[in-house]
């Protein structure tokens, strides 16, 4: 299975480069000019993004560096012991929605100190792989827009990302412990 | 919201820093962030523009309409106000399909071609993000990833046994947080619909 689906995404790019133009041609499409045309948008789109993602990534490094972040995962951690989630995943958990590089340090780091097959390399992984970097994600694609008051977005996507991690402690202890 | 939440991150920040006694690592984590922001940007210009290029392409091809008639039941679900044939769509429907296979760099690209045609259908105020946008949103940050490569891949160079072991853990837990932000945002959308 896995196979199957490791060959599926080794395909995927390749083949839609080579479909999309060809069905493209054979539709009477100039492909080359219109190509051309996408392309020239992807510029101010990614220029874009600049200010606001600067704004993210500034406090979300404050945050980090200033010790904050141990603070948080120190308040954290009585409330979570009894649930059967390690203290040594938490700044993972905190990380997650903040900063996808640095949280797969910490992954990383985690699978290094306790070993890929550990109960505690397997949760990390679980949760490394179910869920997207919430605040990068929010802020580089309402910044394309100039989208600036988010409404509930912010609400939903935590609300996600908690339920994710609740589901990977509850799987991993079901099937790993 | 997200005011509050950037705020209270420099300001807490801030406070710990000063208590610790190392209050001139905020200034260097200021510019590291920032450039780190601008070298992700910059970054982006190339996979954008190509993904963007090649997107024009299937639109004018009629490959993206055909892909959303397939799917049409399912979006029309999830989002209602949003027409079938328009491109927005499209995009998202690729964007989706790019996160499930794990195509993190194709994945950007159209999320942020989905992101200009809904602003395209935003009738209200175009500071303020609209119903389907905040949907696809949490779509994005929860998406079902069927291959997370990366991790595997580091658990291959640990030497694992099981490198794969977490693929079905992986996608129970974000079947789950999916679910959970379709619910969400459905519920909010009609909260913050009637108080606005």
């Amino acid at each position: 299975m896995y196979e199957l689906i490791n060959e599926i995404s080794r395909w995927a790019i390749p083949l839609t480069l080579l479909l999309v133009p060809l069905i493209a041609m054979l539709r009477g499409v100039s492909v080359f000019e219109t190509f051309v045309e996408g392309a020239a948008e992807g510029f101010t789109t990614a220029v874009k993004t600049i200010p606001y993602l600067v704004a993210m990534l500034v406090a979300i490094s404050i945050f980090r560096a200033s010790g904050a972040m141990e603070v948080l995962v120190h308040v954290l951690s009585p409330i979570l012991d009894p649930l059967g989630f390690p203290p040594e995943v938490l700044p993972h958990a905190v990380m997650r929605p903040l900063s996808g590089g640095a949280a797969l340090g910490i992954a990383t780091d985690l699978i290094a100190t306790h070993g890929p097959d550990s109960f505690i390399g397997r949760l990390v992984s679980t949760m490394q792989g179910s869920t997207d970097t919430t605040f990068y994600v929010l802020t580089l694609y309402f910044g394309s827009v100039g989208i600036t008051r988010y409404r509930y977005a912010i609400i939903s996507g935590l609300a996600a990302d908690l339920t994710s991690l609740v589901a990977s402690v509850f799987i991993v202890n079901q099937l790993f412990r | 919201m997200v005011n509050y939440i950037w705020l209270g991150m420099i300001v807490f920040g801030i406070l710990v820093a000063g208590a610790n006694g190392q209050v001139e690592v905020v200034t260097r984590a200021a510019l590291e962030g920032a450039d780190k922001a601008v070298k992700t940007s910059l970054n982006l210009i190339a996979i954008i523009s190509f993904w963007l290029g090649i997107m024009k392409l299937a639109e004018a091809a009629g490959l993206v309409r055909a892909l959303a008639r397939l799917v049409r039941p399912v979006t029309r679900f999830l989002f209602p106000d949003v027409p079938a044939n328009h491109p927005a769509m499209g995009a998202i429907i690729m964007n989706l399909s790019a996160n499930i296979l794990g195509l993190g760099n194709a994945a950007t690209p159209m999320g942020l071609i989905a992101m200009q045609e809904l602003q395209k259908l935003n009738r209200g105020d175009p500071r303020t993000a609209t119903g389907a946008m905040c949907t696809f949103l949490a779509l994005n940050t929860s998406c079902i990833t069927l291959i997370p490569t990366t991790i595997i891949g580091i658990r291959v160079m640990y030497g694992s046994t099981d490198p794969t072991a977490i693929v079905g853990t992986t996608i129970f837990a974000t079947a789950c947080g999916m679910t959970v932000a379709v619910i969400v945002d459905r519920m909010l959308r009609v909260f913050y619909g009637r108080q606005e």
